[in-house]
């Protein structure tokens, strides 16, 4: 265990030097990241512009949906979308063999050998638009923290899908634009599960709309238990997936 | 001409082969597009209390055809190109007598003959689960709407190809691409249709190009067109506008270009 801690240490100071070479870099994500935030905003404005609601979410309560969606981006812009696109990269050059050979995890490697601090921006407005719609709505330091857990379960749930579609790369190579459909995926957390209908609603609640409604303390346990139990039930599944996947791993140019 | 012909026949032939090679990956990129299908849902909810100008089948039908135009004109010559600049490969394929923007469109437009067959399943699926949605387009309109999205992936493939040209610049030129996109996103009509904006936003978008490449061809699709005449204009103005900027950028670049790595 220790030796992971170590392991992870050095990956992620490696990685945060490699990447401070562009420190220009960062003040474009910045600007990026608020321009998509401007944007969020003005699609839900367009919903609540004349007076409809998304039954029960008032404006403020999806700010707070939408503020836990953009850490949630935020997380993924960090960690998972950057390990993703190394590990189709190592399929298809046949560098994974390397990776194979060490002797920890190689699921462990690869989802944590870069870390990208271009995520931060959005991470931080995330943040602030949480704390001003909590403000609002006169939230406490305790609120934000229930919600705490069911975001960390929410970041497990995305990890473990985000890891198998990684995983079938050893079957189709190149997949680039599965950091797209992954993307896709978590799009949809932007709004309250709320506001869709029904039919929609078994794939994306989890995400963020569990640990919103921590925070407005309407969720039952019920829903902080399924949520618990889809995260571990996933990540398991992730794992043999990707030892399923490793069966069929054939290496390239050797 | 009949050399163009000829060239633009092997281009097409040679790049849709290299295009389903990896046709997981075209699953995906179709897959990716599905942007529109989740507005759909939380539009249709939202249009049952009529509190909107639109009906839900309205919605269902314009974010179907927002589908479709989004699928016929992604493009993605932007990172392509940032690539071959940065990394020196652009070098060999200057030599050759054929303008190499010509070899990134023509890959395009044989992806979306490979496209196609996935695109359709994806709609055919959609009109199972709505089926008082089907409609037909009126021929005349199909007609107008195939042109404009053909000119709008035209236009799309110009405004990105010329903020391509800024790699001969710097390395990070699809940083000017993600921002773009996200003007994009929000005021192409992806995420609502124009006639639900603020009146004042509205008119200030249809000066932008954005509405053009969505929601223009999406409206003509579901027989609801709207100043036909002044958005057919506007694209082509818009893409002269480009084209101009391209052939100059292209012209300076070159000049600066230093054929890295090679």
């Amino acid at each position: 265990m220790e030796r992971y801690w170590k392991v992870l240490r050095l990956f992620w100071s490696t990685a945060i030097a490699a990447e401070l070479e562009y420190r220009l870099n960062f003040l474009v994500t910045a600007l990026i990241s608020l321009g998509g935030l401007a944007g969020s905003l003005f699609g839900l404005f367009l919903f609540y512009r004349t007076g409809y609601e998304f039954e029960g979410w008032s404006w403020e309560a999806a700010l707070l949906v939408l503020g836990l969606f953009t850490v949630l981006q935020g997380f993924s812009a960090m960690v998972l979308i950057p390990n993703l696109n190394k590990i189709v990269n190592q399929v298809q050059q046949g560098t994974l063999d390397f990776v194979l050979l060490k002797p920890i995890s190689s699921q462990f490697w690869l989802s944590t050998r870069i870390i990208s601090p271009w995520g931060l921006p959005d991470l931080i407005f995330g943040l602030v638009m949480i704390g001003y719609g909590g403000s609002r709505l006169g939230l406490g330091w305790a609120d934000y923290g229930l919600a705490v857990l069911p975001l960390a379960l929410g970041a497990i749930t995305l990890y473990s899908l985000w890891f198998m579609l990684g995983a079938t790369s050893i079957w189709f190579v190149k997949i680039y634009n599965v950091t797209e459909v992954l993307r896709g995926l978590l799009e949809a957390g932007r709004f309250p599960i709320a506001a869709y209908p029904v039919a929609y609603r078994v794939f994306f609640t989890f995400v963020t709309t569990v640990p919103a409604q921590t925070m407005l303390g309407q969720g039952g346990r019920g829903w902080l238990l399924a949520s618990t139990l889809l995260a571990l039930v996933l990540l398991v599944v992730a794992n043999r997936f990707w030892r399923f996947a490793l069966r069929f791993y054939t290496s390239a140019s050797s | 001409m009949q050399k163009a012909i000829k060239v633009a026949r092997v281009m097409l032939s040679v790049y849709y082969a290299y295009m389903v090679e990896y046709r997981a990956e075209l699953v995906f990129w179709v897959l990716s597009g599905t942007f529109p299908l989740i507005l759909m849902g939380l539009w249709v909810e939202a249009a049952q209390g009529d509190q909107f100008d639109l009906s839900p089948t309205d919605l269902v039908r314009y974010f179907l055809a927002v589908f479709l135009v989004r699928q016929f004109t992604v493009v993605w010559v932007i990172w392509e190109f940032e690539r071959e600049v940065v990394e020196g490969r652009l070098s060999p394929y200057l030599l050759q007598p054929v303008d190499p923007a010509w070899r990134h469109f023509f890959s395009h437009v044989s992806e979306r003959f490979a496209r196609l067959p996935f695109a359709f399943l994806l709609v055919g699926l959609f009109l199972l689960l709505y089926p008082y949605a089907a409609w037909w387009p009126r021929l005349d309109n199909l007609l107008l709407g195939l042109l404009a999205i053909a000119l709008a992936f035209c236009l799309r493939f110009l405004m990105q190809y010329t903020f391509a040209l800024a790699a001969f610049w710097t390395e990070r030129a699809s940083a000017l691409e993600q921002f773009w996109f996200l003007l994009y996103t929000f005021l192409s009509g992806m995420v609502a249709p124009l006639s639900l904006f603020p009146d004042a936003v509205r008119e200030v978008v249809l000066w932008t190009p954005f509405p053009y490449l969505i929601y223009f061809p999406a409206s003509l699709l579901i027989n609801r067109p709207e100043n036909v005449g002044r958005g057919f204009a506007a694209m082509i103005l818009w893409s002269a506008l480009f084209w101009g900027l391209n052939r100059w950028l292209w012209r300076r670049g070159l000049r600066q270009y230093s054929g890295m790595g090679a």
